[in-house]
């Protein structure tokens, strides 16, 4: 029954040992492994680092005030008699552009999200799986040109304003370049809910709407949320688009068809002229922290988002 | 009677984080024995074997002591990891074929130890599968992929790549709990056979296994040993501990 | 006589069950809706770029030299600039990520540093472009002095893919399976040898298909070229397939297009629209090209 009867395990030889240079290789190999990923860290630490550098001899001025810089709406760097550096302008700038892509974003990429997780059929979903993959590789610069000449004209013909680039056409790029990544994490999450629920929720006779209103959503919350946080971290820290969309105005928007400048916008737009080591120079690099530690913070809490969600 | 056997165990002690699960044990195995750990289980069984080949080193919170000697050496402090699994072999409970070629699968070990003369390697592999019970099913095809195999012949050729590196001891946890009852008896026999030249130490919660196939069984309750002895005795109507008749016969685990 | 209902209006739809039917029917259409409401403007917007930049859309836009300040000729110095950028940010992020990646998912034991490299990580992930420019500035064109250069902008765009190659490295390998691993060491591997045996080869594909990705985001990018070693105008010698040198700085398709529709006045129309095209096809053709590549190497998967 068995094959033929083994011959005894010890009659191959002495044990084969590896030859040295195998051993040090792959001990020198460990070594750049490690390193590489504690240089990791050291990026990041950098970022800060270098930003922060050029920001500080403006932040231990005399000249900055703390209060003034984050809430004046007053932003005159280049002025002769009233130099002003007042950011609050511009955060309203990124926050509305912000929000406003994240009010046609949200409902369309969850929208979306549930219909590739729970209605489509398997081709079509690897269709509009590729579809989304495309839509998120299109470079901003191409979206702020998309803004630039097609949606400003559609909104000049459409509403009447004298000039299409403004809060809205920024709002509505934005919104169609967050859309990928809330759609790609919102089915991510959709499809982390166990079949389970789903199949026991069949069982008690749900139709497939009644299942993703009562129990999908509900299970998978902790992910849409990072879904959508993740959405505004892209937004907020979006540059060239708003920049070539949004128009060139600093001040505080009274409707959606103002022009406004966003945090991001600003710097890309001044620093080509600020002196280097200028005050108004300085200025932008302590924005630039600004948008650093505004984009961290929304990091990671969808991170601890997403991490609530795995320990279910 | 202590320096001859393979295995030295002595006031062994693991803990995962605050949770101690080994209590203390203390045991010897002896050589070219077959020597079954019975228990229900979380009783410690599967730890205890990762303690002997190190690989408990890969669990992040675990803690141990004790003492540990193979063959008169401490395994907690031997210089070179790699080569005391080599010496320990290990068997899991779940049949896995590397995603490699059949082949490539038995040849692994031999490899990664420094054999690569292709003769010497390819009568090691024909060996290993032979002894594994393996070789007449797959000689024609040991080029194919190794997770194409059936799961009681990726148990097979799991067995087959634990032999290739010459083991001294081989552990099996459990092997037989993912495999048919035909290919679970040709490995049994082929235990048998291997007992007289390497010493096997089988954890399994069949009892009818251990009865089998053992020459000392030890029951292992709790981090605890409730009872080693002949297997005569631990089968018996008579064992030495009243929870090891139970478990024995079935009143509890 | 008992009253059974005859069997056929046993099973017919209730009230209930039609109305539920209907909202059903009612919600996919909803959503469909949505997921094509993406999909629409998508085809929209390719189409009418593609029409506005067709009278200057032939092979010589992409290798003739531009003549009369960009407002005529062809953009070859910015396409071969973006080449320069793409390959050197390529050639110093991929190495280093990919090997990052092996350290923190097959050596690294789950203790404060390792969290707090993957918390570094995530976070160089979601840094605004802008920022990448600042960091550029700082610490290449001052900093290490290398001034505004190709070399500059480079390790500047190497930085920004960085994080995102780890990332996805680290999803590729984590897909082979714990067991493969356990089985290597159980029979005396080392971790080295497991990895290059075991797990390397069988997440190759993910490893190659999110370098490549990194590859369109490159070549997309301006903010963190334009203050770092890119420029809207620089002469170079034509007709040869390496203009540039490492410490020149450089013309880059993302930055034309930004300042010929942006900065310059008086150009014909399709110009900045014909660049749009170029930029979008070399994207869009890399990121055509790794999809296919994950779809055929899924295909040989071995488990």
């Amino acid at each position: 029954m068995t094959d033929a009867t083994p011959s005894s395990l010890h009659t191959v030889g002495p044990r084969p040992r590896r030859r040295t240079w195998a051993v040090v290789g792959e001990k020198a190999l460990e070594a750049v492994i490690r390193a590489s990923g504690v240089s990791a860290i050291f990026f990041v630490l950098a970022i800060f680092f270098f930003v922060f550098r050029e920001a500080a001899p403006f932040l231990f001025s005399d000249e900055f005030k703390p209060f003034e810089f984050l809430f004046s709406t007053q932003w005159y760097p280049t002025s002769d008699i009233n130099v002003r550096y007042g950011t609050w302008a511009l955060t309203v700038g990124s926050i509305s552009v912000t929000a406003l892509a994240m009010v046609l974003a949200v409902p369309f990429g969850l929208g979306a999200a549930i219909y590739i997780s729970e209605f489509s059929g398997r081709r079509q979903r690897e269709t509009l799986k590729i579809t989304i993959e495309l839509l998120a590789a299109i470079p901003s610069v191409v979206w702020g040109f998309v803004g630039l000449t097609v949606m400003s004209k559609i909104i000049v013909a459409l509403t009447g304003a004298p000039v299409g680039v403004n809060l809205l056409n920024g709002g509505v790029i934005l919104a169609l370049m967050s859309v990928p990544i809330i759609v790609s994490i919102g089915e991510d999450a959709l499809k982390a809910v166990p079949d389970s629920y789903r199949e026991a929720a069949q069982a008690l006779g749900a139709t497939r709407w009644q299942i993703v209103y009562r129990v999908l959503l509900p299970a998978a919350k902790n992910g849409l949320l990072a879904a959508v946080l993740l959405g505004v971290g892209r937004a907020v820290g979006e540059t060239m688009a708003v920049l070539m969309a949004t128009g060139h105005a600093v001040n505080l928007p009274h409707s959606v068809l103002d022009s406004v400048r966003t945090l991001t916008a600003n710097i890309a737009a001044e620093l080509g002229e600020a002196p280097a080591g200028s005050p108004h120079y300085r200025a932008l690099f302590l924005t630039g922290v600004l948008l650093f530690c505004i984009t961290f913070a929304v990091n990671v809490t969808a991170d601890l988002a997403i991490r609530g969600r795995r320990r279910l | 009677m202590r320096g001859d056997n393979t295995i030295v165990v002595q006031d062994l002690r693991l803990a995962y984080g605050a949770r101690e699960v080994i209590h203390g044990i203390s045991f010897e195995i002896e050589r070219n024995e077959i020597f079954a750990i019975i228990g229900p289980a979380q009783s410690g069984k599967t730890s205890l074997l990762r303690c002997l080949n190190r690989t408990i080193d890969f669990v992040a919170n675990a803690t141990v002591s004790g003492t540990l000697l193979f063959n008169g050496e401490n395994i907690r402090r031997v210089k070179d990891i790699f080569s005391l699994r080599r010496r320990i072999g290990m068997v899991s409970p779940l049949p896995v074929g590397l995603p490699l070629s059949i082949y490539d699968n038995v040849a692994f070990a031999p490899r990664c130890a420094g054999l690569h003369k292709k003769s010497d390697l390819d009568a090691l592999v024909e060996k290993c599968l032979r002894q594994a019970a393996l070789w007449d099913e797959v000689k024609d095809r040991l080029d194919s992929l190794g997770t194409a195999l059936s799961g009681g012949q990726q148990q097979r050729l799991t067995i087959a790549r634990a032999l290739s590196h010459q083991p001294e001891v081989l552990c099996l946890d459990e092997f037989s709990i993912a495999i048919d009852p035909v290919t679970t008896m040709r490995i049994e026999d082929v235990l048998k056979q291997l007992r007289r030249e390497i010493t096997i130490i089988l954890v399994t919660n069949l009892v009818q296994q251990a009865r089998r196939l053992a020459n000392r069984t030890m029951f292992l309750w709790n981090g605890e040993i409730v009872e080693l002895g002949t297997s005569d005795v631990i089968f018996s109507d008579h064992p030495g501990d009243r929870k090891t008749y139970e478990y024995v016969h079935g009143i509890f685990g | 006589m008992a009253t059974v209902a005859p069997p056929a209006a046993r099973f017919a739809k209730t009230a209930l069950a039609v109305r539920k039917k209907r909202a059903e029917t009612i919600a996919k259409w909803v959503f469909f809706a949505m997921a094509a409401a993406m999909i629409v403007p998508l085809l929209a917007i390719i189409a009418y770029l593609l029409y506005r930049a067709a009278p200057s859309l032939d092979w010589g836009f992409l290798v003739d030299m531009p003549r009369k300040g960009m407002r005529e000729g062809g953009i070859w110095p910015a396409f071969a600039g973006t080449l320069y950028l793409v390959v050197i940010s390529l050639a110093v992020a991929a190495p280093i990520g990919v090997l990052a990646a092996i350290y923190l998912n097959e050596y690294a034991r789950d203790n404060w540093f390792n969290r707090l490299i993957n918390l570094a990580v995530i976070n160089l992930a979601g840094v605004p472009s802008i920022v990448h420019a600042l960091f550029g500035l700082g610490a290449f064109v001052y900093a290490a002095k290398l001034g505004y250069s190709i070399l500059a902008a480079s390790l500047t765009l190497a930085i920004m893919t960085l994080p995102v190659i780890i990332a996805s490295t680290r999803e590729a390998l984590a897909s082979v399976p714990m067991a493969f691993r356990e089985a290597c060491w159980n029979v005396g591997a080392t971790r080295w040898q497991t990895i290059r045996s075991v797990v390397l080869p069988n997440s190759i594909s993910g490893i190659l298909t999110g370098v490549i990705l990194q590859v369109s985001r490159a070549a997309g990018e301006t903010a963190p070229i334009m203050f770092t070693g890119a420029v809207f105008f620089k002469a170079i010698r034509p007709g040869t397939l390496f203009p540039y040198h490492l410490n020149d700085q450089c013309m880059a398709l993302s930055m034309h297009l930004y300042t010929v529709s942006t900065q310059v006045p008086n150009v014909k129309d399709s110009i900045p629209y014909a660049t749009a095209v170029v930029l979008l096809a070399t994207v869009l053709l890399v990121n055509v090209s790794a999809i296919g590549l994950r779809v055929w190497l899924r295909a040989r998967k071995r488990w």
